[in-house]
């Protein structure tokens, strides 16, 4: 008997997906049409409240030979995406409205990277696994070109198109090799599967894990990344910087503990190198850059860095680590693009030039920015700080000293980088500036809510993180003891 | 309803901590909305702390069988921290004079700060403050106690800069807080080394495991943690010999001093001992010790109070001389004497500054005594309440100092008779110098240029309350059973001892008689005393010239060390860290250069990547193989 309630959350994405495509396809009005990203919000949030709902704390659900799992796991991280999504769209609704050539489209494809996000984080074989991936990936090379800045957008697009494919195929002949390997496509079917130590396997495994790299930004796969960030559309930059890192990170932990474990002693050393090289990378490239958008962009370099250094603590504590610390690193993400999303438009541009004054004319954004990025550095009170705790007292716990020793030492030197966005907004201005900034900026209350939202979670996660770190560590206990 | 309010204790602390972030946000502008926000706030929680003690009351709630709620807030590695609350007898005496005086304070600055334009500011700190301090008597754990020990003083350090245009206020502030802050070090090693060594810092915790840790380990790690934890109080409770930032915190308005600096943060020391004193119990070293620091701080402060002639600076040592008072009730075991005297002199001293607040802005921010005098005919009321104070201060019966007086010195007649006279001593002392005070800010002759009117009714009618409080928390907590109820151990109250409570009534009385012999008949002249026993005179006056010896120490032990190291951190260490910076930013720098947009170099850099990952594969299975000696 198929227990097609495993599939919930899909079932009820791909009928929003569909919905917002008939709504834009059916309405003409101006009016209604404004209303598209509510709607698609509205019914997301639904599929989130459904999912938590039906399968709170309910054990393990399986679809046909176990291709596709629902444990604590992905039910977690199926809400972070959905409330991800959610907010995005919130934050960008005007902007999706006014900066992007096709509203409807660019919608229904987020909802659609979402469903292959939601996929991802349940895939137990190969093959959903890529599926999810891939219609993750692919529906992002659509909306990276949707921008009415038709130039950049599209450079953006066929960059991250083209070092896309190469790493698809990699990671193709990679689980092809696997699968040739071990005979199977199924992760729990491979778990003590010994012919993996053969070379093929070996080889396999590695381009599987080049695969995760890239979609990780991984330091040498990165190039991609910084170019793709700052020309894409905001709302798609944001999500590229969380959602997509975030359901890879599901899925790489997923592979990694449930379909690799035999080989522990390969991967591991091999993981805890490229995070250290991330973290150093990362940060010191965000060093020198002046416009904020392609700052985040290295600056989520590092943050990888430091989520991979959670995986390399491979046990329930890493793991716990590791959820939390995406947690609060979307919402710091979400604080900082609601802010770029309400500035970008009215003052063409997200430079440290751009965002003088943002102080003086926009008090709550700036403050916004700025407890948003402090978390991104770690600063306590924010939540940054808790997450790192949790963080590297595993990677310490698992034996890793050196390792949470570069974290602490990259992090003291991200906060350089951060704070110049804080003292761009809060310098004292030029004469010239002044008359600029001195009328207050518009932005909708939305955006406003939003902001808010992310200010409140961050500070609140960093003074009591209890509750939320217990929730993931249930969740990080489905398949690790 | 009072079950109510003993599940809901938190929000004792909370309401007015919301206050502090309302006002602090949102209304600092609009300086009357701030201030009902405040006392809004305050009142709610003065219901709900009295409930509390109706609730204490009627659970049967003991100092055996606490109240405690706690949720886990975080946790690090193996440890666990907690944040909750523990109810008993000692909190809710806490409890209820915390919130009774603030609301009082709180009203009275509806008056005192009317016209100052940094109101709105005023009332957020002191929601702070009070926020701060509840939380500190509710705490679980030596932990959370720290967290509001620290928000205490910072809470302190803000109201005591106030006026920080001023800059004997700045100073005062800095003062205030750097001396606290050695102390405060104290506290934290000794907290720290409590985690390390026994395990937990949860006070009920603490108090199961601690006599298993004495039969494993012995004392003697125990006695230097109970000495570091000491070095906390020594500072926060002014005790010799950081005692000196008290009497410069007056430059705080004098709501604050009644406050924060007289009433409920400078009794956090005590409460600090009184609540761990299952541990200090157990070291009697440190019990000794700390009665003959209290004993010393008493007599050595009230000696200054003697001469000097600021009305706040008065008050400032006698409080200090009464924090040592309760600190050697601690030292000879009894915590009723000591947290009784902490109750009634919440009261009369509250009521004193309060009083002398009033006072001095009528004379227009004249505060030397000796410039004031026939205050009487001007501020009847105000003067009337003064009185009740001394004589309360003083230990006349039935006031409230008489009984908790009584009972310190009682408890300390049985310990060590010499801790005894010097208590006798001390309470000459003071009666002598809080009769001068009234005497001669009150009686004698009006100054012909006196602008002092009655104060208004804001600031009177807390006065005439906290009078009244003065006049029955002593009998009240006599008759009905104080002793029974907060204690440590089993009840040791027996009632009045007479031969106390007669020695020292004369005492005050001959010391009250001294002082009006002096300054109203003038039978002797001050100035020909003064002159007379001058070395004693000038050291008291000169306040032993402990700051003078603080200023060389710190002149010698700081900034000489300090200028070295400024030395070695501008040339050797800035040296360093700027050619690191430069050197990060250049490689920064560089590694941006090979973004040069071009996607096939991208590709290449990935397949570079990904060549060296297949290296490193290549070399894990040659190994693998070999292992297997070609197994595979």
């Amino acid at each position: 008997m198929v227990n097609y309630l495993a599939v919930t959350t899909e079932v009820l994405l791909t009928a929003v997906l569909l919905s917002v495509i008939v709504y834009d396809i059916v309405v003409k009005d101006k009016r209604y049409r404004k209303m598209l990203p509510a709607l698609a919000g509205v019914g997301i949030s639904l599929s989130a409240i459904v999912t938590i709902g039906v399968f709170n704390d309910a054990g393990t659900q399986s679809f046909p030979g176990s291709l596709f799992v629902l444990d604590n796991f992905a039910v977690y991280f199926k809400n972070l995406f959905c409330f991800a999504v959610t907010l995005t769209l919130c934050f960008s609704s005007d902007y999706i409205m006014e900066q992007t050539s096709h509203p409807g489209e660019f919608i229904g494809l987020c909802v659609s990277a979402l469903l292959g996000m939601c996929i991802m984080a349940s895939a137990n074989d190969f093959i959903t696994a890529f599926i999810g991936l891939e219609l993750m990936t692919v529906s992002f090379y659509v909306l990276a070109a949707l921008a009415k800045d038709k130039g950049r957008a599209g450079e953006a697009s066929v960059k991250y198109l083209l070092v896309g494919a190469a790493s698809t195929a990699i990671m193709l002949y990679g689980i092809s090799l696997v699968y040739g390997a071990g005979g199977s496509m199924i992760f729990s079917e491979m778990k003590n599967n010994v012919h993996l130590f053969y070379g093929v396997g070996v080889a396999g495994v590695s381009m599987v894990i080049i695969g995760f790299f890239f979609k990780l930004s991984v330091v040498p796969f990165h190039m991609w990344a910084p170019d793709v960030y700052q020309g894409a559309p905001l709302p798609v930059t944001c999500l590229l910087a969380m959602g997509s890192k975030a359901a890879a990170i599901a899925m790489f932990m997923r592979v990694l503990y449930t379909a690799f474990p035999i080989l522990a002693n390969y991967w591991l050393p091999m993981l805890a190198f490229f995070s250290a090289v991330c973290m150093v990378a990362g940060n010191i490239m965000a060093l020198r850059q002046t416009d904020v958008k392609r700052m985040l962009a290295y600056s989520s370099i590092a943050q990888a860095g430091y989520m991979m250094a959670g995986i390399v603590a491979a046990d329930a504590a890493g793991m716990k680590a590791v959820m939390f610390y995406i947690q609060l690193y979307m919402i710091a993400n979400i604080g900082a693009f609601a802010v770029l999303a309400a500035v970008e438009p009215k003052w063409g541009g997200t430079t440290h030039a751009h965002i003088a004054g943002l102080a003086q004319s926009a008090p709550l954004l700036a403050a916004v920015m700025t407890v948003s990025l402090l978390s991104m550095a770690g600063i306590p009170p924010t939540a940054g700080f808790a997450g790192k705790i949790y963080l590297f007292s595993a990677v310490v716990d698992k034996g890793y000293l050196w390792l949470a020793f570069v974290g602490f030492v990259m992090s003291m030197i991200s906060v350089y980088y951060y704070l110049m966005v804080t003292k761009a907004m809060y310098r004292d201005l030029t004469d010239f500036e002044a008359e600029t900034a001195a009328q207050p900026l518009e932005y909708s209350p939305v955006v406003k809510l939003v902001a808010l939202c992310a200010l409140v979670g961050t500070i609140l996660l960093g003074v009591w993180p209890e509750p939320i770190a217990q929730l993931a560590g249930r969740a990080a206990s489905a398949f690790m003891m | 309803m009072f079950d109510f309010a003993l599940q809901s204790a938190w929000l004792i602390p909370l309401l007015p901590a919301i206050a502090f972030a309302v006002i602090g946000l949102g209304t600092r502008q609009n300086k009357q909305l701030s201030a009902k926000i405040a006392i809004a706030a305050i009142s709610v929680s003065f219901v709900l702390a009295w409930s509390v003690l109706g609730a204490v009351l009627t659970n049967n709630i003991t100092v055996e069988a606490p109240f405690i709620a706690k949720t886990v807030w975080t946790t690090i590695g193996k440890i666990e921290l907690a944040m909750g609350m523990l109810i008993d007898p000692l909190t809710v005496v806490m409890l209820t004079v915390v919130t009774t005086v603030a609301l009082l304070v709180e009203i009275y600055s509806l008056g005192y700060m009317a016209h100052d334009p940094g109101m709105g500011r005023f009332y957020a700190y002191v929601s702070l403050f009070v926020a701060s301090m509840l939380g500190l008597v509710l705490a679980i754990s030596f932990f959370q106690m720290y967290v509001f020990w620290e928000l205490v003083g910072l809470c302190s350090y803000l109201l005591i800069g106030f006026y920080y245009y001023k800059v004997s206020a700045r100073e005062a502030a800095k003062k205030a807080f750097i001396t606290t802050r050695i102390g405060d070090f104290g506290l934290l090693l000794g907290i720290i080394m409590l985690q390390i060594y026994v395990g937990t810092t949860d006070f009920a915790e603490l108090q199961l495991q601690l006599p298993h840790y004495i039969d494993v380990s012995g004392t003697g790690m125990l006695t230097l943690i109970a000495f570091l934890l000491f070095i906390g109080p020594i500072g926060k409770s002014g005790q010799f010999p950081l005692h000196v930032w008290l009497p410069n915190a007056m430059e705080g308005p004098t709501p604050v001093s009644a406050l924060i600096h007289a009433a409920t943060m400078v009794v956090a020391g005590v409460y600090l001992i009184a609540r761990a004193f299952f541990l200090f119990n157990q070291i009697p070293i440190v019990l000794e010790f700390i009665a003959w620091l209290g004993a010393f701080t008493a007599i050595f402060a009230a000696s200054i109070a003697i001469t000097q002639r600021p009305m706040k600076r008065i008050l400032a040592y006698s409080t200090i001389s009464q924090l040592g008072y309760m600190m050697m009730a601690l030292g000879v075991g009894s915590v009723t004497a000591s947290m009784f005297h902490l109750m009634t002199h919440a009261f009369f001293k509250a009521l004193l500054f309060l009083g002398a607040g009033a006072v001095i802005e009528a004379m227009h921010e004249e505060a030397d005594i000796f410039k004031m005098g026939g205050l009487k005919e001007r501020m009847p009321v105000t003067c009337k309440a003064m009185t009740v104070g001394v004589l309360a201060i003083a230990g006349i019966p039935p006031l409230a100092g008489f009984f908790s007086k009584d009972e310190i010195l009682a408890a300390a007649l049985e310990h060590n008779f010499f801790l005894f006279l010097i208590g006798s001593i001390t309470a000459f002392m003071t009666s002598f110098y809080m009769a001068r005070l009234l005497f001669v800010a009150f009686y004698g002759e009006l100054k012909d240029d006196c602008p002092a009117e009655e104060t208004n009714d804001f600031m009177r009618y807390p006065l005439v309350i906290l009078a009244g409080l003065s006049v029955v928390s002593g009998i009240w907590g006599h008759f009905f059973g104080f002793g029974e109820w907060v204690r440590f151990g089993a009840p040791v109250h027996e009632g009045i001892n007479f031969f106390v409570a007669f020695s020292s009534v004369v005492l005050a009385a001959a010391a009250i008689w001294l002082a009006y012999a002096i300054y109203v008949e003038k039978r002797w002249s001050a100035h020909g005393l003064a002159a007379r026993w001058g070395i004693f005179y000038n050291l008291s006056y000169n306040k032993y010239y402990v700051d003078e010896f603080y200023v060389i120490v710190r002149y010698y032990g700081c900034f000489v060390v300090a200028r070295i190291l400024y030395w070695i951190d501008l040339n050797i260490i800035d040296g360093a860290i700027n050619m690191l910076a430069k050197l990060t930013g250049a490689v920064g720098g560089t590694l941006n250069r090979a973004h040069c947009g071009s996607v096939q170099a991208y590709v290449i850099c990935f397949y570079g990547g990904a060549i060296l990952v297949m290296g490193y594969a290549l070399i894990y299975a040659y190994k693998v193989l070999s292992m297997a000696g070609g197994a595979f």
